[in-house]
């Protein structure tokens, strides 16, 4: 289990810059589509306020991979 | 060992539950308001075709309450760990208290013009701080007096709040709707128009008699030791969050548990209201009174998941409520979109009635023309589509009618829909009861209120919160497929219980609380 553990915590590092790459991909294409204040607004605090959630992700799945949840 | 925690006597704690969760359910209902009567607000501050004014309604109801959450749990999380939890959370129910009753005072913008939208979303800023620090506290305040193998059962008792805040927003709401005017249309008009006041500047009553009950309470036993012995964390945000070993079980708590409890709350609540209204056209208050009777009934279990938990430990209550959230909600909202839909049933041509209406509008000699088509369906279901215009006496061309559709149901499909809801609050039930417990064991003492509230913030605020706005934006994206937006909530969910399933241990919890 804690190899099991440990590996996956590759799969969370790796997860963090795909999510944050179709945030920003999806997010200019919708402003592309429909330039007005409320939709870069939204988009913008989306992806702002997840920036630091990404983070905390791959800083989850490096201490996975660290072995510091193991049993 | 740790040292054990200063037990309260039984009928103390009943005093320290009423105390804190009367609060907490206020501060719920002071937050819930601003979000139920969004629509209404809207159209007292920000008006339609002025840029500037929809920016600031964005930001209002998008981000100020949710986004602001985790600073609200950092500032007041970081204070309850220095000062004490007492007056802590007193200082966040006076925030909410006063934040509420100001939004029932501002003009709207007709009066007062650009100030109006810039101060409600001020104040709406406030709420979002306030709530971010309350929880905590109420939660940590009620856990620090609880027996270890009773946690679970007492803080539950503020696990229900939440939902209860809603209920009573909701049914305050309804009733001020309906009894401001014999006639009910005029007193919706008359709500819309003034009304919606009422519910913002009854909180203040509220929440003076919650400060009045929580100035009688004794500080935190574990807190108070803590002070005496000068144990206190100098800097409680870089304990929680500059140190690894704190650091880990913050981000576990995040990704395993909070995370996917937020999105199942959101979408049992909040995402199936909205749904009901702009997806499935269900009559509004329809919609309100069937979220209310599915909340009524699903509320004990609030409590009996929290008491469970103290017996079978808290993780797998709260994972099997995500799993069972994942392989469902197709399948339940699918069930509320075939319920309202006339599609395949047979319409009694012969009760088909077309109502028109005209009246003035306001003191002006405008009138405002109402044309509406009533289609009667077999089992009771009523289809109302409406198109409303505007006559101008100087003569000038009316615009395109604005069309709407609401659907009324029968007596035997509007139990079906409640019986749905009481399944997805049900699940709200078992991701959230134990979870205070829960956060609460996972850290010391002197760091307690900083390090639960952010993961528990951030969790329900933003990953929870975001749900409606974030399942509607990708109908809008992806279009076609109604049920789209579930792919934010389950996909959240799914990783949230692989994480969880897999990194937090299953131990049955009956430590003390670390002193």
């Amino acid at each position: 289990m804690n190899i099991i553990k440990k590996l996956l915590g590759i799969v969370w590092i790796a997860l963090g810059p795909v999510i944050l790459y179709w945030l920003i991909k999806t997010g200019t294409a919708e402003i592309a589509k429909n330039p007005i204040i409320n939709t870069k607004i939204q988009w913008g605090v989306f992806i702002v306020v997840f920036i630091p959630i990404v983070v905390g992700l791959v800083l989850f799945g490096y201490y996975a991979l660290k072995g510091e949840y193991d049993r | 060992m740790s040292s054990t925690s200063a037990v309260a006597p039984a009928k103390d704690i009943r005093k320290i539950i009423i105390a804190s969760s009367v609060g907490t359910l206020i501060e719920w209902y002071d937050f819930y308001i601003f979000g139920s009567l969004a629509t209404v607000i809207a159209g007292q501050f920000f008006p339609h075709g002025n840029p500037t004014a929809a920016l600031l309604s964005t930001l209002a109801t998008f981000a100020a309450g949710f986004i602001v959450r985790p600073f609200g749990a950092l500032v007041f999380g970081r204070l309850g760990d220095l000062i004490g939890r007492k007056y802590t959370f007193l200082l966040t129910l006076v925030l909410m208290g006063g934040s509420t009753f100001a939004i029932g005072l501002v003009p709207g913008y007709d009066r007062i013009g650009f100030f109006a939208p810039l101060i409600v979303v001020l104040l709406r800023l406030l709420q979002g701080l306030a709530l971010g620090g309350e929880y905590g506290g109420a939660a940590t305040y009620v856990a620090e007096h609880s027996p270890s193998n009773r946690r679970g059962f007492y803080t539950s008792w503020i696990q229900a709040t939440a939902t209860i805040g809603l209920f009573v927003s909701l049914g305050v709401i309804l009733l001020v709707r309906h009894v401001l005017d014999p006639d009910l249309s005029r007193s919706i008009e008359k709500f819309n128009d003034w009304g919606w006041r009422i519910p913002f500047l009854v909180s203040i009553v509220l929440v003076a008699i919650s400060v009045y009950i929580r100035l009688k309470m004794q500080e935190s036993p574990l807190f108070s030791r803590l002070k005496t012995e000068g144990k206190l964390s100098v800097n409680p945000l870089k304990e929680s969050f500059g140190r690894k070993t704190n650091l880990k079980i913050v981000l576990l708590a995040l990704f395993g548990a909070t995370m996917g409890q937020g999105v199942v709350f959101y979408t049992g609540q909040f995402y199936a209201q909205s749904f009901l209204e702009t997806v499935c056209k269900i009559d509004f208050d329809q919609s309100k009174t069937m979220l209310l009777l599915a909340i009524l009934f699903a509320t004990p279990f609030f409590v009996l998941f929290g008491s469970w938990s103290d017996r079978i430990g808290r993780k797998w209550i709260m994972l099997i409520g995500m799993l069972l959230a994942i392989l469902t909600y197709p399948l339940l909202f699918k069930q509320l979109l075939s319920i309202a839909s006339p599609e395949s049933r047979t319409e009694q041509t012969s009760q088909k009635e077309i109502r028109s209406s005209v009246a003035f509008i306001g003191h002006s000699r405008d009138l405002i023309r109402t044309s509406s088509t009533l289609r009667h369906y077999e089992g009771g279901l009523l289809v109302t589509e409406t198109a409303k215009d505007t006559v101008y006496a100087s003569g000038k061309p009316a615009g395109k009618p604005a069309l709407s559709s609401s659907r009324t149901l029968g007596d035997s499909d509007y139990w079906k829909m409640v019986g749905i809801l009481f399944v997805m609050v049900f699940y709200v039930t078992m991701v959230y009861g134990p979870i205070a417990a829960f956060l609460v064991e996972l850290f010391p003492t002197r760091i307690r209120y900083t390090s639960m509230s952010l993961p528990y913030h951030i969790g329900n605020g933003i990953f929870g919160g975001m749900t409606p706005f974030i399942a509607t934006l990708l109908t809008t994206i992806y279009g076609g497929n109604k049920l789209v937006g579930l792919v934010y909530p389950i996909g959240i969910a799914a990783l949230c219980l692989i994480i969880g399933a897999l990194y937090i241990p299953s131990k049955t919890l009956t430590t003390e609380l670390e002193g």
